[in-house]
This record gives C-alpha cells, structure tokens and sequence, in this order.
C-alpha cells in the first residue's frame, strides 16, 4: 500500500466529517471545502515522510483551521463581511483548548446539516448529487463526470454554481425543522435515490465507476439512515436501494442484454442483502403507521424479492401497495405500475381499465410505457391486432435498440 | 466492495470460558461501531465467545473428528468480525487501523465473495441456493 494510496484513504472517510465542521464556522460550503483540500494536499506532502499521523481526523483538522483562519484574515481586509467570521474562529481557539474534543461531540449534527444544505430544494436536482458525491461521497471531478456520462467541465459547472446559489441564497446551515423538515427530507432523500438510479440503469460495462455510483448512494443512504434512526423514509430507502441491487447480477444476460424482473434467474440475487433488506423493511416500518413512499416502493420490492419463483410474486399485495402510492405520490408512471400489478392480481380486462384511463396522459405522450403495457394486456385478452399495433406504436417512441428489438419482435408475433 | 475484518485477539486461544472485556474496552469499541454505522459502511459484527467453550470437527482422512477447545496448538484463533461495504482496500485497511485493539491484537482483512465474481457454470452449481432462503 503506498503513502499517497493510504492518504487517499484516510480523506475518503475524513473529508464529509472535515468540510462540516468548517461549514459551521466559515458559514460557506464552498470555503469549507477549498480550506478542506488545502489541508489534503498538505498531508499529502507532509505524510509520505513524516509518516500517517495516529490521529489523522486532529491532524487534518488543525491545518484546516489554521489554514481557514489564514484565508479569513486575507479576505478580511477587503471584505468586511468575513471580519467578524475571522474573530469568531480565533476567539472560539482561545475559548476552547480542547477543540478536537467539542468538534467530536457536534460531529453527527455537523453531518446531517451539510447533508441537507447540500440538498437544499434551491438547487436543481443534478447540482444536489454532484455536490452530494463531492462534499459527502468524496469524489472527485473527474470520477463524478464518468459516473454521470457528462463532461468534467459540466460537473465542475455544477458544482461551482451550487455552491455559489447556497452563497447567494444565504442558506442557514441547519437541521430543518418543524413544517419544512418533511420536504427536506424528501429532497435529501430524492438526491441519494437519483445516484442510485444513475447506478442502477448503467449496465454491466467495464466503467465499474458507473455501476459504483448504487455503493455510493447506499452508503449514502445508510448514513444518513444511521444520523435519523427515526425518521421512516430513510429506512425505507436504505431497504429500497438495497432490494434493488440485489439483482443487479441478474438483470443482464452473458450477452449484456436486459432481463426483465420475471424472467430473471432469481439464484442469481443476492440473498445476503434481501436479508438486510427485509429486516431493515421491518424496522422502518415499526417507526410508522402510514408509510411515505420510499417505504411503500420497498415493501412493493419486498414483495418481489419474497417470491421464490415470478409465479409465487402476491401481487393482490404489490396492487394495494401502488394503490397506496398512488394516494401518497401520485404519478402517471405508478399507475402504469398499478395497471400491470392489478393485471396480475386480477386478470388483464381490470389491468386495462386503468391503463386506458391514461391515454390522454401528457407526460405519457413521448414515452413507450403505456403502449407497452396496454400490449401486453391487450394481448392477454386474445384481442392480437390491437395488441401488435401498441407494440409497433411502443417500438418507435423506444429510444433503446435492444428494446425495439423486443417490441417489434411482439410486434410481428415471433417469439422473443 | 465487500470486506471481512477478521479480529484475531492475542491470547484469546487460552482465554477462560467466562471471558468477557472490560467495561472500558468496550464503549471504545462501541463507538468505533457506531463510526462504521455513521459512515455508512457497516453491514454486519459480531463477537464470538472464547474457543475454549468451543469445538473443532475435523477432517483428517475425510471422517470427521471432534475435539473439545481450548486447542493449545492453534496460534490464532477469531475473536470476531466486522463487514463493511467500502470502495477500496485501501479503505478497508484504513478502517482497521482505526479500530481500538489491544496489544498483540491482529485485524486480517479479506475480500467477501460476490456471486457475480464466480464463472457461469460455479453459478449453475450454487443455483440451489436459492432453496435455502429462509
């Protein structure tokens, strides 16, 4: 193991706890963080001879606030604005010898407040992750571009603008609470199941730091599951995330093409995290008697990850949970869910029903969903031309080419 | 990726049945759990009693033999085991570097076994497995 891998390491784990303290008193993510790296490429100077200091969290931390307390006094003269925020950090060193000590205590709300001003709804979606994996999950530029297939320059763009909206937003750096504390924690939560997803739809490929990107967000997500044990959704998350990846081997053939849920050679699922999942399903929801609809997606995966083989799946189960998704989170593409499930549970002319009652769905217009299931419902009850025109109709608004292929394939009646 | 962090306490071979530790070893080690579960890596621990309440069975010209513990001539025997979810070994040495052992204490870090990492036909082999779901 080399030094600079080793230092590597050690930044990995301190940098989140690092960057929220110094938020605390710089009141500025984006000082915080420059302050942070300066005191990361000092260690990487100093370490690789002096060797990795017993306590590197104290070490790191010590720079950093000299280093922050340099920067203040700099931008002090020509800003008044930091003056008192200088004063305020010399004053705090002279008041408290033991610092390391106080920080330690503070050190989990000091997480959850970076948590949630990095996710502060001000900021559009795609600027919360990359400023979430730069401020949290320690990546860098470069590796956050990879994982979201856009250019370095965007990413830095991103970030650079997320941290100037927090700026110029005068975002407290707090712990919501009262009234706003459900919705900030929806959007904290949204962000970690975005890098999720993100994960999620990559495929098997050799860039493993896209499919990494489901290990950042569940990582992520137990987190910030370990800093609010008792706030429901973010159990439900955990439980959620960690049920999907469980067939993360078996959604692709040897050939990289898809399989879908019920076609899925279901030994091929991790049965180690269908454990972790259900037990953590449980948890959450003994915290609560109305689930949110983190929990409600998780005990409909449950539902799947139950069912030894795709015609043991309860789907009277997985309708009534879409039913109650639809209440908490209505979407067009849950009642599509619910369509399927209750096509499943009660026969395809019900599952039709409420697929048709879509069609006039704008935000369905450009997508191949609805066509795709009303297809297959159609198809189902025996009624084979109108079938084949959805499919035909689904294939040309797909814009993946496997799934065209699959389309058309039903399309024409031959076997997939 | 996956790693088990196997903790190898010194001395544990001949420890008393009954052994148990400190009071303050173990709220140092609580809250080097509780750092694990905050950083989000944590996904299983546990501490296993002394071998000297244990047993060996083993396999010598392919018949299975049991022996009582404590086993003098094992060196090293487990304590007990962490695993975490990490993106590095690096990191997964780094953590274990952090943990308050005792002296002569020694963490083995090892890689956990992905399904996904197995050639098709071990797969086919393991496909039973799924029967084993409780």
């Amino acid at each position: 193991m080399t030094a600079t891998r080793a230092i590597e390491a050690v930044w990995r784990i301190e940098q989140p706890k690092l960057v929220a303290r110094l938020v605390r008193y710089l009141h500025d993510v984006g000082l915080a963080e420059e302050t942070a790296q300066d005191a990361f490429l000092l260690a990487l100077e100093r370490w690789p001879q002096d060797g990795v200091p017993g306590n590197p969290a104290a070490w790191l931390t010590q720079v950093a606030k000299n280093r922050a307390l340099d920067r203040l006094r700099h931008t002090a003269l020509i800003d008044g604005k930091h003056r008192e925020l200088a004063f305020d950090l010399a004053e705090l060193e002279r008041e408290t010898p033991d610092l390391e000590a106080a920080l330690d205590e503070d050190i989990d709300d000091d997480l959850l407040r970076l948590i949630f001003t990095a996710c502060h709804p001000v900021l559009p979606a795609e600027q919360r992750a990359a400023l979430t994996l730069r401020l949290l999950g320690g990546l860098s530029t470069p590796e956050i571009a990879r994982a979201f297939l856009v250019s370095e320059a965007t990413v830095a763009q991103r970030i650079v603008r997320a941290k100037r909206a927090l700026r110029d937003a005068t975002i407290p750096f707090e712990t919501p609470r009262g009234e706003e504390r459900r919705d900030r924690i929806a959007a904290v939560l949204e962000v970690v199941y975005l890098i999720f997803n993100e994960g999620y739809v990559a495929t098997a490929g050799p860039d493993w730091l896209r499919a990494d990107l489901c290990g950042e967000a569940l990582r992520l997500g137990r987190s910030l599951a370990a800093l609010m044990p008792d706030e429901p959704e973010a159990q439900g998350l955990v439980a959620l995330m960690e049920l999907h990846a469980l067939r993360f081997a078996a959604r692709t053939g040897s050939a990289g093409d898809p399989i879908l849920l019920l076609d899925q050679n279901r030994s091929r699922w991790n049965w180690s995290l269908i454990q972790r999942g259900l037990d953590g399903l449980n948890r959450a929801l003994a915290l609560t008697p109305t689930p949110g609809p983190y929990l409600l997606q998780a005990m409909i995966a449950a539902s799947h990850a139950r069912a030894t083989t795709a015609a043991d799946t309860d789907w009277i189960a997985i309708a009534a949970y879409y039913q109650a998704l639809a209440l908490v989170a209505p979407s067009p593409i849950v009642e599509i869910n619910r369509a399927v499930a209750v096509g499943m549970a009660f026969g395809p002319a019900q599952g039709l029903a409420i697929a048709n009652a879509l069609r006039d769905e704008p935000r369905l217009k450009e997508s191949h969903l609805l066509p795709t299931v009303r297809g297959d419902l159609l198809e189902k009850l025996g009624q084979v031309a109108e079938a084949r025109a959805e499919f035909h109709h689904a294939a040309e608004l797909t814009s993946n080419d496997r799934e065209r292929g699959l389309l058309l394939a039903r399309a024409n009646c031959r076997p997939v | 990726m996956r790693f088990m962090m196997l903790m190898i306490p010194g001395g544990y071979g001949s420890a008393a049945p009954d052994n148990m530790p400190s009071a303050e070893a173990v709220k140092a080690m609580m809250k080097y759990n509780e750092e694990l579960k905050k950083a989000g890596v944590l996904l299983a621990l546990e501490g296993l009693h002394p071998p000297s309440s244990g047993a060996r069975v083993s396999f010598k010209g392919g018949k299975p033999t049991i022996t009582d513990g404590p086993f003098p001539e094992v060196k090293e025997v487990l304590g007990g085991y962490w695993i975490i979810d990490v993106r590095s070994r690096d990191e997964a040495i780094e953590w274990a570097r952090r943990c308050p052992a005792s002296n002569d204490d020694v963490i083995e870090i090892r890689r956990v076994h992905e399904m996904s990492e197995f050639p098709e036909d071990l797969q086919k082999a393991a496909k039973d497995f799924s029967e084993l779901k409780g």
